[in-house]
């Protein structure tokens, strides 16, 4: 086991736009050992030199998605990156790229929220209305494991915006939805409990939609979750273009007497 | 105590946070070493897309001065015989042999073909879509790019007649 300590310049990105102070880089000199994250240097700094340090976080294990930022140049999760796996004696930190800055690294996530809610991120099915639940005959749907699987890894996204800042698409176009929601559209799409596949194709089959996306990878590239959201995408392209056949059965319901 | 009436609480509330965009905009794009291969592929496409555009644009210029006559043509074609012309061309072959092949390649994976399925994902988490069956496609497409202007350089400026 190395406890071995290392010191480590920490250079973050300050700015606070309502006071007219110009952005620039403050410097921390941060001792840190093998398993040290950027976060918990940065709340090092701010804990025993700066306490006005802007940053946002809250689960510490790469859960919440609330710490995103740029370090050392790519999006990351400064609660999953690892100081010794950067390899440098300067680490650098910027608020994400793509999203408007609000103070120092914490960046503002409304517009990308927005572009998540518009594809309709919830099951939609016309067979189950939502007062059944209250009636109390609706118990739940039958879904097999490898039905879950089709899905399953999209669900895993924490909306940490990591994808959103990589786009290349994103970068120059503010209507178009993002990696995030996209693959989210493809989420519901591959679930068997959906029948909304119609009404979201419409939302992202338009001027600034999905065909804005042309595979640049680069949202895959940084997800720290495995969502793969590029792979969402393009298998969602499938879809609209018709080369995928849908072949999905709609899941019933598993009654109470069953 | 509780919320204040509007006009006594004039400090920044939620609408009046001062942003800035953030946006990486153009200079984002002008950088594909970030992300890996793809990333590449993307850029390379649409600059070679753009650069074929133009190419084809003139080109359609230059074949049309024929109909003025052989004179006017003879002078045209004139212009690729120099080494700035033959250095064009060059580029003209390496982007348009690019753009076909990855191009081909970009039409199987932007139709969900190549790209691997979803699955149960684990640590370290590497992307199925960035798998190297699809990424061999960009290589592919370099060297053949290399190839056909290595090919074309030994026909313009070599012995090769
Ligand atoms: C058989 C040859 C060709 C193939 C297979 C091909 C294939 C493609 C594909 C698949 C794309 C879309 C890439 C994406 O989604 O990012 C594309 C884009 C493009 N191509 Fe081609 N292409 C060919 C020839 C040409 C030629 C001759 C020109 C010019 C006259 C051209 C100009 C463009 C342009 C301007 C774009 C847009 C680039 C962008 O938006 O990024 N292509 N090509
Ligand atoms: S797809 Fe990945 S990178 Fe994008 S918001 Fe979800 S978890 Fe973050
Ligand atoms: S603090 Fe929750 S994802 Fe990093």
């Amino acid at each position: 086991m190395s406890e071995e300590t290392n010191k480590i310049k920490l250079k973050v990105y300050r700015t606070n736009y309502n006071k007219e102070e110009s952005p620039h880089y403050d410097e921390f000199d941060v001792s840190v050992k093998r398993w040290t994250t950027v976060l918990d240097a940065l709340l090092d700094a701010k804990s025993y030199s700066d306490s006005s340090l802007g940053i946002r976080y809250s689960c510490r294990m790469a859960s919440c998605g609330s710490c995103g930022m740029k370090i050392n140049g790519r999006p990351r999760l400064a609660c999953y990156t690892k100081i010794s796996e950067l390899n440098d004696q300067t680490i650098v930190c910027d608020p994400l790229p793509n999203f408007p800055r609000i103070r120092d690294l914490v960046t503002d996530f409304t517009e990308f929220f927005a572009h998540h809610k518009k594809i309709e991120p919830y099951i939609h099915n016309e067979k189950v209305p939502i007062d059944v639940a209250k009636k109390d005959d609706l118990v739940e749907f039958k879904q097999t494991p490898e039905d879950v699987d089709k899905y399953l890894q999209f669900s895993y996204c924490i909306k940490c915006g990591l994808c959103y800042s990589a786009c290349p698409t994103v970068a120059t176009d503010t209507k178009f939805p993002g990696p995030q929601a996209l693959s989210q559209a493809y989420r519901y799409t591959a679930d068997n409990r959906d029948s909304g596949e119609s009404t979201r194709f419409n939302i992202v089959d338009e001027r600034h939609g999905i065909w804005r996306c042309h595979f640049a990878g680069s949202c895959s590239n940084v997800c720290p979750k495995g969502v793969d959201p590029a792979l969402g995408i393009q298998l969602l392209k499938g879809h609209l273009i018709g080369i995928t056949k849908n072949d999905k059965k709609i899941a019933t319901l598993r009654s109470k007497e069953e | 105590m509780g919320i204040k009436p509007n006009s006594e609480n004039n400090s920044s509330t939620g609408d009046d946070i001062r942003l800035k965009s953030g946006r990486e905009g153009l200079m984002g794009w002008l950088n594909p070493t970030r992300y890996g291969w793809e990333r590449v592929s993307y850029w390379l496409q649409r600059l070679t897309g753009v650069g074929l555009l133009i190419y084809f644009i003139g080109h359609i210029y230059e074949t049309s001065s024929l109909v003025n006559g052989i004179n006017a043509w003879n002078s045209m074609l004139e212009l690729t015989q120099t080494t700035g012309g033959h250095i064009f061309l060059l580029l003209v072959i390496g982007a348009s042999t690019f753009h076909t092949v990855n191009g081909l390649r970009l039409i199987f994976t932007e139709s969900g073909i190549g790209i691997g399925r979803p699955g149960r994902p684990d640590y370290p988490y590497d992307a199925t879509s960035l798998n190297y069956k699809q990424k061999s496609g960009i290589w592919v497409a370099l060297l053949l790019a290399t190839i056909a202007m290595l090919y074309g350089g030994m026909v313009m400026f070599g012995d090769v007649t």
